[in-house]
């Protein structure tokens, strides 16, 4: 099969991630379309691996999904708090933090 | 002068000097001794004020016996064992720059130790009795014995650097001692004052020493005196002025003589002992050191010669117009040691006949600045002459010595002041008429202010204010009046007795019989005329008429006389003036300019920041969009550049 329709829908993914971060206020979808993004390049790194017949890209996805484990650990932690104190997880609500 | 006759001996090489042993080696307890004094009284506070000031006394007296044995042992050596000098320690040692610490005692440092030790602890002495009801009396005596270990040192002195040494402790003792009643704004302020000038004097001190080393590549006497023909005349005369600049400020001569006749709100025995006998001679003894320097350089001379005859007659004038009887006797002082300088300008012919003439200065002007003090005392501590009048009647004791010192500075024989005086006028009329006018002028100005003085204190007519009951003041105080009214009176005999000074003075300075147009005896006939006239003025003016209590306005000459002929002002005009406009403008330069560029910056910086702030929204959303453009934008750099 030819390995650009990988590419193309690692693309997509990416796409639908980033105008889902962009777009979206629930925290918690923000959070699945950075999980999306994830994908989408980890599918990138496994194809480029398989298309140079080398392992690094398939070494670089493991690690990411490491980070990834990391972060939804983290994330999910902060986007509980959030809403056990502002009975809310919009992102937008979350603004106290500026100039 | 006869046994002189024919026979001129130039400035000799300098004495080689010896290495100092035996009786020699006690040189260094001449500074020694007043020193431990000092620290002791200084130290020792509170617990040392019950025998303080007898510990003070002592302290000096047992240098003067140690400097008297110095001086007899010094008689019988030969003439060229003389020169004594005594390692004390390796001061500096920086490569090529070896400064030791070194005494030297020779004719003529002998001779201010002599001077210093003898005087000073007449002084003392006599400070025991006039500071009785000081409760400071302690803490003045611990300042005295500085004092006199600061100028043995200054004259014991090996080099220039160690001189400089004795030079600022001198100036510092002198601050300390005019400021000794610092409750009194005058006093205050007069410390303040003289410390300033003197300060500008060891400017000129500073640089002659730098000018030495870079000349010589030494400042030790041998290796500056005696190797002064090889350097150039201009580097000689640069030397010579900065020398006489420090002379001017330590002797108070034109044009850094302000500050004398405001020290005299300091008590009057230090006005007698620094202000009068020793400290502010130093610059004469400065000028005499360097003898080699400046006979190689006759600019230099001229200038010591222009400023001893400008100061003669400025304080002068300024003595014949003060009321306060210290202010015109420190005017007399500032006159007298302008006769120095003028004869220490002359050169071989006049050098040592500066010395003769301090030497007896310090005798009869701290007997009269004593005297000035036993006056003071009675009269419940009123200076002005104006309320004085008939204290012969009451103080009799006071107007012999008195009168023994008034006689002395006036130059009759056979007083010390006549011998001094008239070898100085010889000398002078030998450089040149106008040179020689100007000292016999001074003398008949002298003799004026000095009988004025005399007259308005000890005769015509009481005036004295209802409050006063004056009387004689205690032994103490009178005897050692009576030791210097003593040495004024026979003083000048017998240092003048065969040439006795000259011929003492003769290996370290060098000596010219000076060349007269007149002989000797009429010199010696026209200044004792001039003397006498301007005595017959002065008691013509204030015995035969009446003394007003309150000073009448007086002419044009009189006012500039009483204003310090203006020295203030000038100074004031010249330097405070355009230093204070210069700081005001440097004030507002650095207000506005300096601190406008800085805060300028500050506020720039701010108010960007203030706008570049507004980013932080608080809302996520636009971070993220802004991290995508980002990233964006890096990758498409990347496919540009890859292309």
């Amino acid at each position: 099969m030819n390995p650009n329709n990988y590419l193309y829908l690692s693309a997509v993914l990416f796409s639908i991630g980033a105008v889902g971060v962009l777009v979206r206020r629930n925290a918690i979808v923000v959070f699945m379309c950075i999980e999306l993004m994830l994908n989408a390049s980890n599918l990138a790194f496994v194809s480029f691996a398989r298309v140079w017949g080398n392992l690094d890209g398939q070494v670089i996805a493991f690690f990411v999904m490491v980070v990834a484990a990391a972060e939804v650990v983290i994330g999910l932690a902060i986007v509980m708090t959030i809403f056990r104190t502002r009975r809310s997880a919009s992102v937008d609500e979350a603004n106290l933090l500026k100039y | 002068m006869s046994s002189f006759s024919g026979a001129v001996t130039l400035a000799v090489d300098a004495p080689v000097a010896v290495t100092a042993s035996g009786t020699f080696s006690l040189i260094w307890l001449l500074i020694g001794l007043p020193l431990i004094g000092a620290v002791i009284l200084l130290v020792g506070g509170r617990r040392t004020n019950a025998f303080g000031h007898w510990l003070g006394v002592l302290a000096s007296a047992a240098s003067f016996v140690v400097a008297a044995v110095l001086f007899f042992a010094m008689l019988a050596q030969p003439l060229d064992g003389r020169t004594q000098r005594q390692h004390l320690f390796d001061w500096i040692s920086v490569g090529t720059f070896k400064v030791p610490a070194d005494l030297r005692l020779d004719q003529l440092s002998m001779t201010f130790v002599l001077l210093i030790t003898g005087v000073g602890t007449l002084i003392h002495l006599y400070s025991v009795g006039y500071m009785s009801h000081d409760r400071d009396r302690r803490k003045f005596f611990g300042y005295l014995n500085l004092f006199v270990a600061s100028m043995l040192l200054l004259v014991l002195a090996d080099n220039y650097l160690l001189l400089y040494v004795g030079w600022e402790g001198v100036g510092l003792a002198s601050y300390l001692l005019i400021g000794f009643w610092y409750f009194k704004e005058t006093a205050a302020v007069a410390s303040k004052k003289a410390f300033i000038v003197n300060r500008v004097g060891d400017v000129g001190l500073s640089l002659a020493v730098m000018l030495m080393f870079v000349t010589f590549g030494s400042v030790t006497f041998d290796g500056v005196l005696a190797r002064a023909s090889q350097a150039s005349e201009s580097q000689l005369t640069w030397i010579g002025l900065a020398l006489l600049l420090a002379a001017c400020g330590k002797s108070a001569q034109f044009p850094l003589q302000s500050w004398l006749l405001d020290a005299m709100a300091g008590p009057t025995p230090v006005s007698a002992l620094i202000h009068a006998a020793t400290m502010v001679t130093a610059g004469v003894y400065l000028i005499v050191r360097s003898n080699a320097i400046f006979d190689a350089a006759p600019t230099a001379q001229t200038a010591v010669i222009v400023i001893g005859a400008i100061t003669l007659l400025m304080g002068a004038v300024i003595g014949c117009a003060k009321d306060d009887i210290k202010k015109a006797l420190a005017g007399s002082t500032m006159s007298q040691i302008g006769y120095m300088v003028l004869a220490a300008g002359l050169g071989p012919v006049g050098y040592a006949f500066a010395i003769f003439h301090l030497v007896v200065h310090g005798f009869f002007k701290a007997d009269m600045f004593l005297g000035a003090g036993s006056v003071m005392h009675g009269m419940n501590d009123q200076v002005n002459m104006r309320r004085y009048g008939a204290l012969r009647t009451v103080m009799v004791a006071t107007w012999l010595t008195f009168g023994a010192g008034y006689l002395a500075i006036m130059g009759i024989p056979p007083f010390a002041g006549f011998f001094s005086k008239d070898n100085i006028i010889e000398a002078a009329f030998s450089r040149g008429i106008l040179v020689g006018l100007v000292t016999v002028v001074g003398a008949g100005v002298t003799a004026f202010y000095m009988s004025r003085l005399f007259v308005m204190t000890f005769h015509s007519t009481k005036r004295w204010t209802e409050d006063v009951h004056p009387h004689e003041s205690p032994m103490i105080m009178v005897v050692p009046i009576a030791i210097l009214a003593l040495l004024s009176a026979i003083g000048g005999l017998v240092l003048n007795w065969n040439n006795a000074i000259v011929s003492w003075l003769e290996p370290v300075t060098g000596f010219q019989e000076p060349e007269l147009a007149v002989s000797k005896l009429g010199m010696e006939g026209i200044s004792l005329v001039v003397v006498l006239a301007g005595a017959a003025l002065g008691w013509m003016l204030y015995d035969r008429r009446p003394v007003p209590e309150m000073a009448p306005a007086g002419n044009l000459l009189t006012r500039a006389a009483r204003a310090d002929l203006y020295g203030d002002a000038v100074n004031e005009a010249v330097f405070m003036r355009p230093g204070q406009y210069l700081t005001r403008w440097l004030v507002w330069f650095d207000n506005r300019v300096v601190d406008g560029a800085v805060n300028g910056v500050a506020a720039t910086i701010g108010g960007l920041s203030g706008r570049a702030r507004r980013l932080q929204t608080g809302f996520t959303r636009s971070y993220a969009l802004s991290m995508l453009g980002g990233a964006a934008l890096v990758a498409i750099a990347l496919v540009l550049v890859r292309l």
